[in-house]
């Protein structure tokens, strides 16, 4: 009898003690998959051109450098810089872009790729990067090629006005335009999460009209504000650094791949005292607490890694994630790839038409016996009509 | 009905101008006077600002550090200078070519109308040596020049050395974006002339040059130099140019900026700021350098090398060094910064210069009046002009305005011929023609007959047609109206800006001191036209001269 206690005793403890671990194990999963996305882009865009623009260039240069750093690498990052500092005539240091004075820091550096240079940033250029509708002769490098697991970084620099941003001194893109790219994008599953970041003078303006779900933006300045300039090098002669993008550059600096820095953190960067200007942000229409979103969920590429002791079955991608023999506990819904995001929660569509497959085997099969059936019982004369 | 095509409403409105015209008149004047010489009151200016924004504001490091070497250089070229007679161009051109520039001259050669007294030249041949400073990286689209003389005597030594120790600096450098062009012309203005004349294939005043071998682009800005000791206290800063153009407002803000940044004692018409514009003496002197700037610009002349570069659409000042045996002196390193300051600012240009004024005139240095303010006061002299003709058209057109005690005397005045107005317009005019024609064509027959120079042949052939004018029948009862008109002549006028003119620069003259110089006047106006194409000397011959010749006649209608 008590041996039969102590069995039940030592049953119960270790399948409680399966239970906690397989609790354990999945909330870890759950915590894995939880932030939702597997790859991360940027794209960076300075709009202005001329000598006098310096600054906007060392502006996406800068934040290009961090993001490299933090891990996305080049074929993931899409930067369009719209007129060439480093080689300009006017450049006493030719081939380098400096973002602190008495020439600190060459954000330049060695391994540069600019996808789009000079007159190629446009306003549609820019919208077809962002929304895939690319001619088939685009290169791969010119293209966003990001799907519903990406996480997506934008940075916009350059002269901007209320409602506006300029591009190259001869056309501008509305607010309106960039929240039905970003529209665009939803809906064809472009993106997971998109942080949008903005340096330009009353650059909240920008972000207004966004209506897009998952999205979250900073702006330098809010409207009817200007976004200054940082410092002039008296050896170059221009300004280098707009002061928003000169102190994010100064936080990002000190980020790391590990960094458990979150977004409350980048929202403060650059406080009035500092910026002059009135930075602002905007996160209504992001899923998450932006507390428990990582910098590096944006700025870096984190490849996660997870020890598991059971083996996995890899065969069947479309399995759900974490398979646990017998143990019913947690339902894990049975997703398949375009369903993964939760899209009936945020916005009503109806459900996709099923394609139309052949019948297989046993519908074959199925139908083979009634058609034999019917001829028995009918005379099999009536066979001759189908040979 | 409306205020015009009534006729009891047009009726009462022209009896008002009839009646009330002469005291408008005069109202009008003086409050186009009072307008004008408010200008230089300070509340009533506005400060000057940098308009261009690639030009930004003075944030460069300046590194030019050869001024000694440049005094050296400058012992160097007046010893060659003295050598040669002249412009020495072998030592220049080797000076140039061992600075890394390409070195080009030009020879041109202009006979005078007539000689020159001033600058005693009759038959002028010359070099101009020129040496282009290739932009490392850029393409050879855009230039700039920065030009000094090379004048017989002492001056400009210093000028002429500090432009090639600039370009043994420039050429060290990698950052210029416009090639830039060091020109060292012979026989100032008329050196100039030619050089631009070849540069720009055009030939507008009869000059004989040989062809540029070398070009840079099109010329976005000039500067010139003129430097001639090696203490400088203060720079003044000259814009006027040819026929009273001036340049970009930028350029002299570019000026003025760099001056405050180096602590360079800057001047305009040779006057300093001063500081306190609410007192008499602080109007009085505003209003001196407003009025000089005016003064200058009436004569048509080009004050600094730099004026002829104006008519190609290039904005270009001369940077005159003064010195005035003040305390604080400048070294030629601090003028070779700021030389260099502007350079470089100028480099960073995109287009040529045009969002600031072209129509100005500057009280001081940091303060300036635009053609919007000074305008309407141009304005209110030609309202009266319009009123006074409104007056005339009323009176033509109701003969029966004049009502004597209720009789209305219903007196037809015969309308005068065609003929009868048309004599004394073409004689005034021809008369004009004639004051612009033939004191230059008669100066060989004047010299035969009297035993004068050519120059003063030419000054007194334009003096005795401008009196032949007044040779008309005359009543004395009109006689003071007659010493009225000749004294508001346009001579006179002349005589009088003369005497203000010394004036204003503080060095009065006697009378005699001040005929004299109205005679060289005369003779530089009719030489300006011939050499530069300045257009004083004609409009004054053939427009205003005739419509003042018109007037005498009137005056003496009988």
């Amino acid at each position: 009898m008590s041996h039969d206690l102590l069995q039940m005793h030592l049953k119960a403890v270790i399948s409680c003690l399966v239970i906690v671990l397989y609790k354990v194990h999945t909330t870890k999963a759950g915590q894995f998959f939880s932030s939702g996305h597997t790859n991360n882009w940027a794209v960076l865009v300075c709009t202005s051109r001329f000598w006098f623009n310096y600054r906007h260039v060392a502006n996406t240069l800068s934040v290009y450098r961090s993001v490299k750093r933090l891990g996305i690498p080049d074929s993931h990052i899409v930067l369009m810089l719209a007129d060439d500092m480093a080689c300009n005539y006017r450049n006493p240091k030719p081939a380098t872009v400096f973002s602190h004075k008495n020439m600190e820091l060459n954000v330049y550096g060695d391994d540069v790729e600019v996808d789009y240079r000079g007159y190629e940033v446009t306003v549609e250029n820019f919208l077809r990067v962002l929304t895939g509708r690319l001619p088939p002769s685009t290169p791969r490098s010119k293209r966003l090629l990001s799907d519903d697991r990406s996480n997506i970084l934008i940075y916009l620099t350059g002269h901007g006005g209320n409602g506006f941003l300029k591009f190259q001194d001869s056309e501008e893109i509305s607010n309106m335009e960039l929240a039905d790219a970003f529209e665009q994008m939803w809906q064809k599953r472009r993106y997971n999460e998109l942080l949008f970041i903005i340096d330009t003078c009353q650059g909240a303006s920008m972000y207004e009209r966004f209506y897009s779900p998952n999205l979250m933006a900073l702006a330098s300045s809010q409207v009817g504000e200007d976004s200054l300039s940082h410092q002039p090098d008296l050896g170059i002669g221009v300004h280098l650094m707009d002061k928003y993008t000169f102190y994010l550059l100064e936080f990002l600096e000190e980020v790391h791949p590990a960094s458990q820095a979150n977004m409350n953190d980048l929202f403060k960067v650059c406080p009035q005292s500092q910026c002059v200007s009135t930075p602002g942000h905007r996160t209504d229409l992001f899923q998450r607490d932006p507390g428990s979103v990582l910098i590096t969920d944006f700025f870096g590429s984190v490849r996660k890694v997870e020890i598991t002791k059971d083996t996995i079955n890899l065969t069947s991608p479309v399995e759900p994630p974490i398979k646990r023999s017998g143990s019913s506990d947690i339902q894990i819904e049975s997703l398949t790839y375009v369903d993964q995001l939760p899209v009936a929660e945020i916005i009503h569509q109806k459900p996709k038409q099923k394609d139309w497959h052949p019948p297989d085997g046993f519908i074959l099969g199925l139908w083979t016996l009634i058609l034999l059936v019917f001829f028995q019982t009918y005379g099999i004369k009536h066979l001759k009509h189908i040979f | 009905m409306g205020l015009l095509s009534d006729p009891n409403r047009r009726k009462a409105l022209t009896g008002l101008l009839t009646r009330l015209n002469t005291p408008i008149c005069i109202v009008c004047y003086l409050a186009g006077i009072v307008w004008f010489m408010g200008l230089a009151f300070e509340p009533f200016t506005l400060r000057t600002y940098m308009s261009e924004n690639a030009m930004g504001s003075t944030m460069v490091e300046e590194r030019f550090s050869s001024g000694e070497r440049a005094l050296s250089l400058a012992k160097e070229f007046d010893a060659h200078k003295r050598k040669a007679g002249g412009m020495p161009v072998e030592w220049l051109v080797k000076a140039m070519q061992s600075r890394g520039l390409e070195v080009f001259t030009q020879s041109f050669s202009r006979k005078l109308p007539f000689p020159d007294e001033n600058k005693e030249r009759y038959m002028v041949r010359g070099t101009n040596v020129y040496g282009i400073l290739r932009a490392p990286r850029a393409p050879r689209t855009e230039a700039l020049v920065i030009t000094a003389p090379c004048s017989p005597g002492n001056t400009n030594n210093q000028a002429v050395a500090l432009l090639l120790a600039l370009a043994q600096y420039f050429r060290n450098q990698i950052y210029w974006a416009k090639d830039i062009i060091f020109l060292v012309n012979e026989h100032d203005l008329i050196g100039t002339q030619a050089w631009l004349e070849g540069y720009h294939h055009t030939n507008i005043t009869g000059m004989e040059y040989s062809p540029l071998q070398g070009r840079a682009g099109s010329i976005q800005a000039a500067l010139s130099l003129e430097l001639s000791s090696d203490v400088i206290t203060s720079l003044d800063l000259v814009l006027e140019g040819l026929n009273g153009q001036l340049p970009n407002l930028d350029l002299a803000n570019l000026f003025y900026a760099f001056c405050q940044k180096l602590g360079v004692l800057c001047t305009i018409q040779g006057k300093l700021q001063r500081n306190d514009w609410d007192t008499a003496e602080g109007y009085t002197h505003a209003a001196q350098t407003m009025m000089l700037m005016v003064l200058k610009q009436a004569c048509g002349r080009s004050w600094g090398d730099h004026g002829l570069f104006l008519r190609y659409h290039i904005e270009a000042a001369s940077v005159r060094g003064i010195n005035s045996f003040r305390h604080y002196k400048t070294d030629a390193t601090t003028i070779g910064r700021l030389l260099e300051g502007m350079v470089r600012k100028l480099n960073n240009l995109l287009e040529r210069l045009h969002q600031s004024y072209f129509f100005y005139l500057l009280p001081s240095l940091s303060r300036f009046v635009s053609i919007g303010y000074y305008m309407p006061a141009f304005g209110l002299l030609a309202v009266i002009l319009l009123l006074r003709a409104l007056d005339l058209w009323v009176h033509l057109g109701a003969p029966a305005l004049a009502a004597v005690d209720g009789v209305t005397e219903a007196e037809q005045p015969s309308s005068p011929g065609v003929l009868t107005v048309l004599t004394p317009v073409v004689i005034s005019h021809l008369t004009g023609v004639a004051l612009y024609l033939l004191p230059v064509h008669l100066q060989e027959m004047a010299v035969e007959h009297f035993p004068v120079s050519e120059t003063e042949a030419v000054v007194l052939t334009a003096i005795a047609i401008y009196t032949a004018g007044l040779a008309l029948p005359h009543n004395t009862q009109r006689a003071l109206y007659a010493v009225v008109m000749v004294l508001l002549s346009p001579a006179f006028t002349i005589l009088y800006c003369v005497f203000i003119y010394q004036e204003l620069i503080e060095a009065p003259v006697s009378v005699s001191e001040g005929w004299m110089l109205f005679l060289s006047v005369i003779s530089q106006g009719i030489l300006d036209h011939a050499l530069y194409g300045s257009l004083v000397y004609p409009l004054l011959a053939l427009f205003i001269y005739p419509c003042w010749l018109m007037f005498w006649n009137i005056l003496f209608w009988n």
